[in-house]
């Protein structure tokens, strides 16, 4: 921790040498309590504000080279410093889900400090990265697996989790293989297992691989998977924090958001906080694919503006900022944006709620102007069909019969009037099924029907067209 | 929540049990205090933690469900509940959503309206529309609720022509036919599979809109309860093969009946038109069969339509039985029996019989002065033998085995002798988490069991096992239930009087708890005791009567060779079985359906059957032709009609005539002490059992032997084997 304040205080005298003006400014920190002055302008994250600092796989994974990089330091002292600290310090910290749905993480551990009943509790990381456009988690995996295993001990300690469950999509070899290298590492180095980095507290972790469902990365449905049942997401209430995993109470969290936890513990919750906008704060990693020049993932101050991410980290659009169609701001489930949208807008989770769209996992799939975005939405619209698990009534029939309507929309072979309809079956889907499958794959559906109507009616005019000029030259 | 469920057991080995939600329902028995919702701003009063589903139906609003089934875990996957909750972002499940104080359950309102439209239209758009050649038509829940809560417009189309989804039906035995395209995946059937019944054979495989419902390989479902899951399908997905394109629901006339097929008692409706018998349907009853009846009572009913005796038959000199008119035969029958003295005269009573015409035989016999009256079944004698009514019963009674915290099967296998009591056990064991243990062949019996050994010995030492001591003798309200099947050794007194032993050590003074019970399998035994028959043959066998009347009596007990040469057989009952092949004189008598009879359960809980059809040809009720004989014999029985005759079993019994109660029966002390001079010991050897598997329980008594259905079923176990 000392170190970190010396670097803490280095930042604070250089920007107090500096005129306020001065762009630099853009990244200035107020640790000061007392300056509750907001900043307005965000992103170009400095590297020594990095969390992820192997992102890219140039340095060692192993333990060697993750304790160079500041993993497992002292964090027998974090441990120490107790749960209500720990927790204190992930509140404060105002770290919010990175999984999609962006819950209040320091909410969300406090559930489990309930009077104890006698049951186990677990952590459950959730490693089962599906979404398409998503590839945040597996990066961690493969090339921080510390930065994670770490993780699950703080967040274990800070819940009072008898052990950790990584649960790993099947698809991800290398970085299961990767990490299972590191938890014997860690194993042998003492950090977790019995009496984990000498705490006295006993902490395992184990892995398990999943077999690919796109469903069981729904907390429930990877419960049920991990107990060893058909990966169908289970009612709730009760939630998994009163009956989690085996019947106990359980958190589960993703891998981004365990993995971020030692480093604010061990540079405070305050520094997390001072990136990003108020309910929005810290470092993002964002997953930038699509038609871009240089796809990427980067990791990113929240809230910075959605053009600067991949005007700088993407080497922009295919064909220019002004060649851009459409961008799915969040991984595949939410809707997209239209340009005009995407010009200005902050990528955090109040902006993009406030144009009806959502963060999720920050995975951004852009698309310029020589993509079909009906086709693009009818494929993702194909996948949700296939991973639904078939439980729930709305989710089943209806995701099957927005991808018959969608692939027709392909061809323009629809009248106009079943847009509505099928605007009308997306609504009959949100918000009525058991899990948030069945929204899922309502959004994006949704999304194109806002910002693409016009569109659409062309493509069916156009169509009938053709249909018409067919026949008539059949006659002649 | 379905997942949940075999959880919660091997949880409870390692942690104490937690009140978490799918135990909804037997917690909010339990707490006192209630909350107060508003369904539709009127004000209700509910037990904390019941559902908004059962919130809204004390209110008297009955939500659509097609997954949700109180007998059933909560799946909550139909989504049919849903209903609007004030300050709810989203419509909720009422079926899985417990209550929550001061909610406002708006179920009328535009938003709950559209949810239901918007399901109702899900539903249908894989459906198909064969609703004019579907069984379950008239009868189903689809279309019920289509009607009340669907939308009247269809939006579907298919101008690409790719038609409806379409599933491959399965082949899952000879009782359940399936029409798999039907299926709204609700997973009921897998639920009183897994649950109820205990047998983990159905299940649902692939996932989105290519989940199935299956067997996961083609296989029977094997199970004793199987057919239930034709009664809880709430679409035409499952339907009755015996009853496929038979008839429609609202064709049929349903008379309240009880079955006879063991001695539980189900209560049943017995579907007839024009005279036949088209299907039998479990009634709810919550003291005996809940609402589930076992297969052999639901399909065995076309075996009351073959192998029928329609006409009275005397021998003749060929030795071959030929048909004859009433006066005939009834006279051939008081010539058999003026000619002999009264005292040789014997009476055998069979598994099927009503307590009226028992009673009439009995009065008969004694009129003429014989005392042999005797039933197919065998119980000890000795000591206090039947006099005691708390001897042959089941005392705890069904119901309170789930009010039991340990249970003792000794010599049976409730399974197939008793299912319904088989799964009040289950019940129990996984509900209240009771231990069972278990005396006998190794049988599955459903649910686990401590198997503490098969032989005699293990009975006289039970008190060294493991499970009296760590279980049986700790619990507050133990169960001991002895099977009939025990009974049957010729050792039988001495295992009763040890089991009596054991129970009364276990009872707990000042408790009015009863521990001893006695399983009965045949549904005539205890009114037979009740009555005064003596139970087994031996008599017969040893004074070789001159008149034997085989009332109903068909499990060959007694055979030819048993009896002495000029021995005249009188058979009376409903089928060309075992017994009628035997008898020199036939009377044609009525099966269970089609007589108005008084059948007591192992409990001791009288109840009546109904006539739902006439019987065949001159077949007529048993104990009228009792009556006609004894007219002509010149001693005419005291009784003309129902009322007359009920009159009579008041008189023997009172318990006889006051239906669905159970008349307590007590003096387990007195009987213990009379027991104590029974110098009779256990011999050693190990318990045997009629029925093990599956295949053992379908044709067990004259109906079930000549019934088709069950014919098939023994062959499909067969083969599956």
């Amino acid at each position: 921790m000392a170190s970190l304040g010396k670097a803490g205080g280095l930042v604070r005298i250089l920007t107090g040498s500096l005129p306020k003006s001065s762009p630099v400014l853009t990244s200035v920190r107020f640790n000061q309590t007392d300056a509750k002055k907001e900043k307005t302008t965000f992103g170009n994250l400095k590297d020594e504000d990095r969390i992820f600092t192997n992102l890219y796989g140039r340095h060692d994974w192993r333990l060697k080279g993750a304790k160079s990089r500041g993993d497992w330091y002292k964090t027998r002292e974090i441990m120490d410093k107790g749960i209500e600290w720990i927790q204190k310090e992930i509140t404060t910290s105002g770290l919010r889900g990175r999984g999609g749905a962006g819950f209040p993480t320091g909410m969300k551990w406090s559930f489990m400090n309930r009077p104890d009943d006698g049951r186990p509790k677990y952590l459950v990381v959730n490693a089962d990265e599906g979404e398409p456009g998503t590839c945040k988690d597996r990066e961690i995996m493969r090339h921080d697996p510390h930065k994670l295993i770490e993780g699950c001990l703080i967040a274990g300690k800070a819940m009072g989790a008898r052990a950790a469950y990584i649960y790993i999509r099947g698809e991800f070899y290398y970085e299961a293989s990767n990490m299972n290298a590191a938890i014997k590492e860690a194993y042998d180095a003492g950090l977790i297992g019995k009496n984990a980095c000498n705490s006295g507290y006993d902490f395992d972790v184990y892995m398990h691989r999943g077999a690919g469902a796109y469903i069981c990365g729904e907390e429930t449905a990877l419960i049920e998977s991990l107990e060893g049942k058909q990966g169908k997401p289970r009612l709730k209430p009760p939630f998994p924090a009163d009956v989690g995993v085996f019947g106990c109470p359980t958190t589960v969290n993703n891998v981004e958001t365990i993995a971020v936890a030692p480093t604010i513990c061990r540079r405070g919750g305050e520094w997390f906080a001072q990136f990003g906008r108020d309910r929005n704060r810290g470092t993002k990693l964002f997953n930038i694919s699509g038609h871009v020049n240089n796809p990427c993932t980067v990791e990113e101050e929240m809230s910075v503006p959605l053009k600067d991410l991949i005007e700088r980290h993407a080497g922009g659009v295919r064909g220019g900022w002004d060649n851009l169609l459409a961008i799915i701001p969040g991984g595949s489930s939410v809707p997209l944006l239209p340009k005009s949208i995407c010009d200005d807008v902050l990528m955090d989770f109040d902006a993009l709620v406030q144009a009806q769209s959502g963060l999720g996992t920050a995975a951004i799939i852009v698309m310029n102007k020589q993509a079909d975005v009906v086709r693009c939405i009818s494929r993702l619209i194909d996948f949700y069909k296939h991973e639904s698990c078939g439980q729930c009534t709305p989710c089943r029939e209806g995701v099957h019969w927005m991808k018959k309507m969608m692939t027709r929309f392909v061809t323009g072979n629809a009248k106009v009037e079943e847009i509505d309809m099928l605007w009308e079956i997306s609504k009959q889907i949100e918000g009525h099924s058991i899990c948030a499958l069945g929204d899922g794959a309502a959004w994006p559906v949704q999304g194109l029907i806002r910002h693409f109507r016009p569109l659409l009616e062309q493509r069916f005019k156009d169509y009938e067209k053709s249909q018409e000029l067919q026949q008539s030259a059949q006659t002649i | 929540m379905l997942r949940l469920l075999p959880n919660s057991r091997i949880l409870s080995k390692a942690i104490p049990p937690v009140n978490i939600s799918y135990k909804a329902r037997e917690c909010a028995s339990k707490a006192a205090e209630t909350v107060e919702v508003f369904v539709d701003d009127k004000p209700v009063q509910v037990q904390p933690g019941s559902t908004v589903l059962q919130a809204c139906a004390q209110a008297g609003v009955e939500i659509p469900r097609f997954c949700y089934h109180e007998r059933l875990s909560i799946a909550g996957n139909c989504r049919m509940c849903l209903v609007e909750v004030e300050r709810s972002p989203k419509p909720v499940a009422s079926c899985a959503m417990p209550v929550m104080k001061g909610m406002k359950i708006k179920t009328d309102s535009p938003i709950t309206k559209k949810a239901r439209e918007g399901v109702m239209e899900f539903l249908l758009v894989n459906h198909p529309l064969d609703c004019p050649i579907c069984d379950q038509g008239g009868e189903c829940d689809l279309q019920d609720q289509s009607m009340n809560f669907g939308s009247d417009k269809s939006r579907f189309t298919d101008n690409q022509f790719l038609g409806k989804r379409a599933v491959e039906d399965k082949d899952i035995g000879p009782l359940v036919k399936t029409i798999m395209t039907r299926c709204i995946q609700c997973t009921r059937c897998v639920r009183f599979a897994n649950e109820i019944a205990g047998v983990s054979d159905l299940g649902t495989t692939g996932r989105g809109n290519d989940l199935q419902i299956g067997t996961y390989v083609e296989k029977m479902f094997k199970s004793e309860l199987s057919g239930n899951v034709i009664d809880i399908c709430p679409v035409g997905a499952l339907t009755s093969k015996p009853y496929a394109f038979v008839a429609r629901p609202w064709e049929l006339r349903r008379v309240d009946s009880i079955d006879t097929m063991d001695a539980v008692g189900s209560n049943i409706v017995v579907c007839t038109r024009g005279g036949d018998i088209m299907r039998i349907l479990p009634r709810i009853h919550e003291g005996i069969n809940e609402e589930w009846l076992a297969d052999k009572s639901r399909f065995s009913y076309d075996g009351l339509k073959r192998q029928r005796l329609t006409s009275p038959m005397i021998k003749d000199e060929s030795g071959n039985l030929i048909s004859v008119d009433w006066e005939t035969a009834l006279l051939r029958v008081c010539d058999a029996i003026t000619s002999v003295k009264g005292a040789e005269i014997a009476a055998i009573a069979g598994g099927q019989v009503d307590a009226e015409a028992l009673i009439a035989m009995k009065d008969l016999l004694n009129k003429l002065g014989s005392e042999s009256l005797n039933t197919e079944e065998i119980f000890p004698m000795d000591g206090s033998g039947t006099d005691l009514r708390s001897n042959y019963l089941l005392n705890s009674s069904i119901e309170g085995i789930e009010e039991s915290d340990a249970i003792l099967l000794i010599g049976c296998n409730p399974r197939y002798e008793a299912p319904l009591l088989n799964a009040r056990i289950r019940k129990a064991f996984i509900h209240n988490e009771i231990e069972v243990g278990y005396l006998g062949p190794k049988i599955d019996l459903s649910y686990n069991y401590q198997h503490l050994g098969d032989t005699t010995t293990s009975l006289e030492n039970i008190k060294s096992s493991q499970f009296y001591k760590e279980h049986l003798s700790k619990a507050k309200k133990p169960m001991i239930i002895l099977g009939s099947s025990a009974l049957q050794r010729a050792d039988g007194t001495a295992v009763f009087a040890k089991t009596q032993q054991i129970s009364n050590e276990l009872k707990e003074a000042g408790s009015s708890w009863r521990v001893l019970n006695v399983l009965q399998r045949v549904a005539s035994q205890v009114a037979a005791l009740d009555i005064g028959y003596r139970p087994g043959v031996e008599n017969v066998r040893n004074n070789k009567p001159k008149v034997l009347f085989l009332l109903h009596a068909d499990n060959e007990t007694v055979r030819r060779e048993d009896l002495g040469k000029d021995c005249v057989v009188i058979y009376q009952g409903s089928h060309g079985d075992q017994g009628a092949l035997m008898a020199d004189i036939v009377l044609p008598g009525a099966a269970y359906t089609e007589k108005e009879g008084t059948y007591v359960n192992t409990e001791g809980r009288a109840q009546r059957t109904l006539v739902a059809v006439n019987p065949p040809g001159l077949a007529r009720n048993d104990w009228r032709i009792t009556r006609a004989l004894s007219e002509m014999i010149g001693q005419p029985l005291s009784y003309d009609n129902t009322n007359e005759i009920r009159d009579r079993l008041a008189e023997m019994s009172p318990n006889l005539v006051k239906f669905d109660t159970v008349e307590e029966a007590n003096y387990f002390k007195q009987s213990e002490e009379l027991f104590k001079d029974i110098k009779e010991k256990i011999k050693q050897d190990s318990f045997s059992l009629p029925m093990i598997q599956l295949k053992d329980y379908f044709m067990t008594d004259p109906i079930t032997r000549a019934s088709p259905t069950m014919a098939q079923c023994v062959k499909a176990n067969n083969k599956e084997a």
